[in-house]
Order: structure tokens, then sequence, then C-alpha cells
């Protein structure tokens, strides 16, 4: 929630998206960034608001909801309030991180891809954080915590709440 | 100006910030303030020093001191001994693992002697988001150069000379590249650069951008003026915010110094850039899935011809280099394609950075001049395998790329020797492995990437994949038959024939390679049902050796399937039954009682 006491209510979130769907009219290129932000905006893309993106742009809801599934990076359902990324990149394979990502999915009783239902955490996987020199490596939201071992993870996730 | 006596360089890398190198920069602040030294003492946030294995890095200038594993507690010493009284502080220097020294000055180190730093000679060296710093370290002469002594022709011919090849991974020479671009008839012309690293275990992208910003928007200046472009996208990772922060204060500032926009440096010469940051798809390092990604759509990869330098973005001329190769760009000019000529070897000329990284003792970016024995660059520079066991392989390229044996270890680092041992250069991981690593499980884990990441367009990558992934399962479990090796091979091979684009074709490298070198493991697992490294669970049993067992109940308590029993201070015992394999014992247990066999 943010400082200044007024409440996000679904109104103002569909008014930012009219905003930013001004802001891109006639662009080209602009369906990928359009939907990043409207991610940013929502936390995730619900169908409305991918209906509200295709009509403005003028496509066919098909054209949106396929780019949409073809990108890794952009949700269809709400996550949690910590994303916890695993690194599964080939350095952190071969120090152990399945063993880690076990650990993370044992915790929380959830699958990789899966959100708890307090919505507290999202696991997504991750190909490779690109932080090699410090395999195991997982990313809860934008911290990056290095050199794991299993039995670190449950303080660590302690430290979200 | 101000004036200060010493620089105190902390790294702001992501592998160094993850060590906690915010908190050793904040810390220095209060102390420098504490001690009355904030005014002749200036700390500069760089970017990645390539040692991140000793993370988090403080380097001292004028000396050169370099300081690693730096904490905050350690501030308060470091800034009376070194900054009051002058004196070196031992205790934080890199120790030489061989001679047991203590190296004060980096330069010394061998993980730096062996490397030539030609495009990461500003990594670590300056603050990447002041384009000051950048221009002080002969930034944006190459520019001046070429818009003031040099017509487009000359500088095509000098990057031809200069023989630099692209560092995405396929090594197309760049100077021809160009030249397509800039025949190819048409008024709007595009450059792009490539900054979508999704090969697990490279992260060379990542730090050149986050280091040195500007020497990447330099090399795109030059390529667009040789080709004739007034427009360049650059297409970076969403998952590497900072190298996109930095990227933007770069743009932001070139642009208040005339280097970017309209008239650049009082020319005729225009051209503008734009970020565009990517949704994690690993095919669109693809150049056309990279462009279709540009335009808004699904990134799936054409076929080619057309090639890109013909009909490449929006159906323009367009010309598309990685973040490496634009990086290699203004110091070929600056000093000549002769001058660059000197490094490498006769097809492959320059440097190459790698990410080194896996079981080496030094993990960290490095850069060395081609051609350089893989042993030199693990064995000197990495300094040897984790824990001193024994090496195994080196997975060179990626997912696109090969694990190759002790038996290539002296084979020349260089497009060609690699290629001809069945891995490629690819865009720069190397990934050492030792004898804790299965490689059936290696090629297995490759595979798991690309069947993920493949579009699913063309069908030999689309069904091919999925059907090698099977077999491999089946063999890490015991099942199949050497016949099936052979049957493994002939897919393999029809999928690199056939594929449609670059994931595709080169996706069977790690399963081609892996049978050619380490067979003999295959077989081990199918013949003996056996996995001789120890990783593939199915062929596994954990093992609780009774002499050795103290009793403690640690195991017991960590087991989440309630599989261990025993009575306190006495032996206990794992029911394979419900034992899931997940190995949460043995790092319970004190006494190394816990085995696999």
């Amino acid at each position: 929630m943010c400082a200044c006491n007024h409440q996000l209510t679904p109104d103002s979130e569909y008014a930012r998206l009219e905003e930013l769907l001004k802001e891109y009219k006639d662009q080209r290129g602009a369906l990928i960034p359009v939907l990043q932000q409207a991610q940013e905006i929502f936390g995730y893309l619900p169908e409305p608001v991918l209906k509200r993106i295709a009509e403005s742009f003028r496509l066919p809801l098909s054209r949106v909801y396929g780019v949409t599934t073809f990108y890794a990076q952009f949700h269809l359902k709400p996550r949690g309030r910590h994303v916890i990324r695993v690194c599964q990149g080939t350095a952190c394979h071969v120090r152990g991180s399945a063993r880690i990502l076990d650990r993370v999915q044992r915790e929380l009783g959830i699958e990789s891809g899966g959100t708890t239902e307090d919505l507290r955490f999202t696991i997504e996987p991750v190909a490779c954080l690109g932080a090699c020199g410090l395999a195991p490596v997982m990313m809860i939201d934008d911290n990056t915590h290095g050199r794991l071992t299993v039995d670190m993870i449950p303080k660590i996730l302690d430290m979200y709440e | 100006m101000e004036l200060v006596r010493a620089h105190i360089l902390v790294c702001g890398g992501t592998g160094c910030t993850s060590s906690g190198s915010k908190a050793v920069q904040e810390a220095l602040h209060r102390e420098l303030k504490k001690q009355g030294l904030d005014k002749e003492v200036k700390i500069v946030e760089t970017g990645c020093h390539g040692f991140c294995e000793q993370g988090p890095l403080v380097i001292v200038y004028p000396e050169g001191t370099f300081y690693c594993q730096v904490q905050v507690e350690d501030i308060p010493e470091l800034v009376e001994e070194h900054l009051l009284k002058g004196r070196i502080l031992q205790r934080l220097l890199f120790t030489e693992p061989l001679t047991q020294e203590r190296v004060p000055h980096y330069k010394e180190i061998d993980f730096y002697r062996k490397q030539r730093r030609l495009v990461l000679r500003n990594c670590g060296y300056i603050d990447p988001e002041k384009i000051d710093e950048y221009i002080a370290r002969d930034g944006y002469v190459a520019l001046a150069k070429v818009l003031g002594e040099m017509t487009p022709e000359d500088v095509i011919e000098e990057i031809k000379a200069s023989g630099l090849r692209g560092r995405g991974g396929a090594g197309f020479p760049t100077g021809l590249k160009w030249g397509f671009a800039a025949q190819a008839p048409g008024e709007k012309k595009y450059v792009v650069c490539n900054a979508d690293e999704g090969d697990p275990g490279a992260f060379m992208d990542r730090s050149i951008l986050e280091g040195d910003p500007h020497c990447v928007l330099e090399g795109m200046l030059i390529g667009a003026y040789a080709i004739g472009s007034d427009e360049g996208y650059i297409y970076a990772r969403a998952e590497y915010p900072l190298a996109i922060k930095r990227l933007k204060i770069a743009l932001a500032q070139a642009r208040e110094l005339g280097l970017m926009g309209d008239n650049i440096l009082g020319t005729d010469f225009c051209f503008d850039l734009h970020i565009k940051e990517g949704a994690g798809a690993f095919v669109c390092g693809e150049e056309t899935a990279l462009m279709a990604s540009i335009e808004g759509q699904r990134g799936m990869p054409r076929s080619r011809p057309p090639f890109p330098a013909n009909s490449g973005l929006w159906g323009k001329p367009t010309n598309i280099n990685n973040v490496e190769t634009w990086a290699n760009v203004a110091n070929i000019i600056r000093n000549g394609a002769k001058w660059y000529g000197q490094f490498g070897t006769e097809k492959s000329k320059g440097t190459k950075v790698f990410a080194l990284t896996g079981k080496v003792k030094n993990t960290g970016l490095v850069e060395v001049p081609m051609g350089i024995p893989m042993r030199e660059i693990i064995y000197e520079i990495g300094d040897g395998i984790l824990g001193d066991k024994k090496f195994k392989a080196v997975q060179i390229g990626g997912p696109s790329g090969g694990c190759l044996s002790e038996g290539q270890l002296d084979l020349a680092v260089d497009y060609e020797s690699l290629g001809s041992a069945g891995a490629i250069m690819g865009s720069g991981g190397l990934v050492v492995m030792d004898e804790e690593t299965c490689m059936v499980d290696v090629a297995k884990f490759f595979l798991d990437f690309t069947r993920a990441e493949s579009c699913g367009k063309c069908t030999p990558c689309r069904e091919g994949i999925q059907r090698m992934r099977e077999m491999l399962q089946d063999f890490s479990e015991g099942k199949g038959s050497l016949e099936d090796l052979d049957k493994l091979e002939r897919l393999a091979q029809t999928i690199k024939d056939t594929a449609l684009c670059g994931l595709g074709q080169t996706a069977p490298n790690p399963v081609l390679t892996t049978l050619r070198y380490f067979r003999d493991e295959y077989e081990a697992h199918i013949r003996d049902k056996r996995c001789p490294a120890g990783v593939c669970r199915a062929l596994l049993t954990y093992y609780i050796v009774p002499e050795l067992c103290r009793g403690c109940t640690a195991c017991a308590r960590v087991c989440p399937t309630g599989a261990i029993t025993g009575k306190v201070k006495e032996p206990h015992v794992i029911d394979p039954e419900k034992c899931i394999k997940c190995g949460a014992c043995m790092e319970a247990c004190r006494f190394d009682s816990i085995i696999l066999k």
C-alpha cells in the first residue's frame, strides 16, 4: 500500500491502464511493453485486461493471448507477494540446485510454478540468473541469495512475510 | 573539479552485490565521514571485476590494492590502516593458493595476470553511470575518428581487416555482415544489439552492460554510421534490471552531450536508440525471433533467406550483433585493425570473454586471447578443480554447445578447433565439471532446458528433443539397451540437420558430445545399472553405515517422509520403500555415516 493513503481500487488500476494505452497508441511494436506495464499495475494479466488491450490495439484477442502465453514473464493467474526464483542454470545445477529447489518446494508445500494459498510465495522457474559465480543461487523478489546450502532455506524464507 | 588523494572502488556487479557490497559501501561512507576523510577519499561504485568468487571486492587507488571478501566489520580497520596510516591491511589481501603468498596488487594475481582485458578494460575500473569517466578512458574517440576522418566504406574495411567475428555464437565475420546491410537497397535501416543473453551459465554480456554501457553504445553508433542507419534497438533480458537501468542512464547522458540524436558531433549523422525489454524466451536470442519480438509478436524464428541484412525489422535491412561484438568495435577503430590482429589466432582474432563457473576454484568473468589452450583457462586462471577433485568435463557454449573431456584439454579455444570437437564457442559459458557430475544427467539437464524453450514451430525441434529427453530419462533409470544409444545418436544427428533455427540445430550438441566422449558412462547406466558419478537417483540408495552412526537422530528429524527409524544413541536405518532420495539426511549427518550406494 502506498504511503499517501489513497486506496488502489480496481477502478484506479483500470484508469492507469487507460493512461498506458493512450501513451502507446499508434506506436509500433508496443504490445509487449504494454503487457509488461499492465502486469506491473495488476500484478498479473486478468482476462478483462487482455480484452481491453486487444480492443485498444485493434487486434484479435487470440493474438494478444498468443503473445502472453509465449513469454515466460507473463502470468494469467494472481501471484504471491514474494516471488522465489531458484536458479536452474548449469553452474547452479552442477553445484546442487536441484536439492535447493526440492527444499523450497517442501518448505512451502507447493511445486515450482505454484503459489501458496495465502499468496505469500510463488515459486517461478528460471533458467539462469546470471550470478553463476555464487552458485547455487536463488532470488527472492530483487534480492539475490548466493552460496546456498539446503539448511539455509527455512531461515531465508522467514525473512519474507 | 574536486581533487582527492585516493579512490576506493567498490564492485557493484551482480555477484558482489549479492555478497553484500552495498552494505560495505555504506559502511565505507560512514567510516570515512567519521574519520574526516570524506573530502579527500572518493568512493566509486564500479561494474563487475570478474572475480565474483572473492566478492565483495574493494580496490584502493592510486596503489591498486586489491582487497577481497570484505565485510562490513572490516571497514573501520581498513580505513584506519590503509587510508589513515598508509599501511596495507594484509589479512584482506588475496592469497595465492599455490604459494600461500598474499598478493597486494590485482594485476599480479594469477587470475588476472593470464587475462587480456580489451573488451572488459573499463569494467570494474570506471563508474558506469558517469559518461565523463568513460570519456576520460578515450571513450567516444573512435566515434569522433569515424565521423571526422572515415567514410562508411573505410569503417567496414577496417572491421573486415580486423577479422572480428560475431561473439554471439556462430562466429560470422562482422565486417562482412555490415557490408551486406550497407549494400542492401533501402533508405531506412536498423541496427540491433542482441542483449538477450539466455544461455544458462553465461553472464558476460550482463557484466559488459553493467560495467561499461557506453562502449556498447559507441560500437552501435559506429556500426550505424557504417551501414547508413539512423535508428537502433537494444533488446535486453528483463531478468537483468541493473543492466537496463545503466543502459538508460548511459543513453540519456550520451543524448545530453550530443553523442546521440540529431547531428552527432556537429555532423550530418543522426542516430538514436530504443531499449526493448525481453519478456523471457530463450529463442529470442535467435536473430529472426528477436526481431519478431521487437515487433510485438510471438518470438518465433522464420526461415532464412531473406537474411536480416536485406529484410529484417519491419522488412527493412537490419544488422544485428551481440553485446560483446559491439563492445569490440570502438577498440578496433581507435587502435586500428593491425593492433587488433596481434591478439588471437589466424582465423579467430581478438579476445573472448568467458564466464568460468561450475566446479572450479576461481569462478568469474575472464577475458583471454583466442587460441589459448583450455587447460590454461581451467588450471591457471581458474586454479583447478574445487576441492582438488578430478576433472571430468568442461561444458562450453551453453545448451547449444558441447561437453569436452580430459582428452580435449589441450585444445586451442578458437572457433575452428571447438567446432571440430563438436562444441561451439557459443556466447562463452564455461562450466567445469568434476567426477561427481554425471554426464547423462548433464545431457538431460540441457534437454530439459531446450525442450522448455523450443518455440514449437518446427517438428524436428519440438518432437525430436522430447523423444531424446525420454530416452535419456530411461537411461538415467537404468532402462533401455545399448542399441538405443545408436538410435539416440541418429535422432540427434537428424534434428541437427533438419531443424529450422539455431536453437534446434544446436540442441543435440550436448547429447552428441557426451555420447562421443563419455559413452562408457551411458553404458554403465544401461548395462551395469550404475551411475558412476552417484547422481542419478533411480540407480542409488541411501544407506546408513551402522559402524559410523552415533544415533544422534539428526537424520530422522529432517527426513520429510519418516523413512528413518532408530533409537537414540543406536544406529539408525533407512526404509528404502519410504525414502524419496531427497538427500536431506546426508546433509544433516555430522558423522558422514550416510552414503549413497
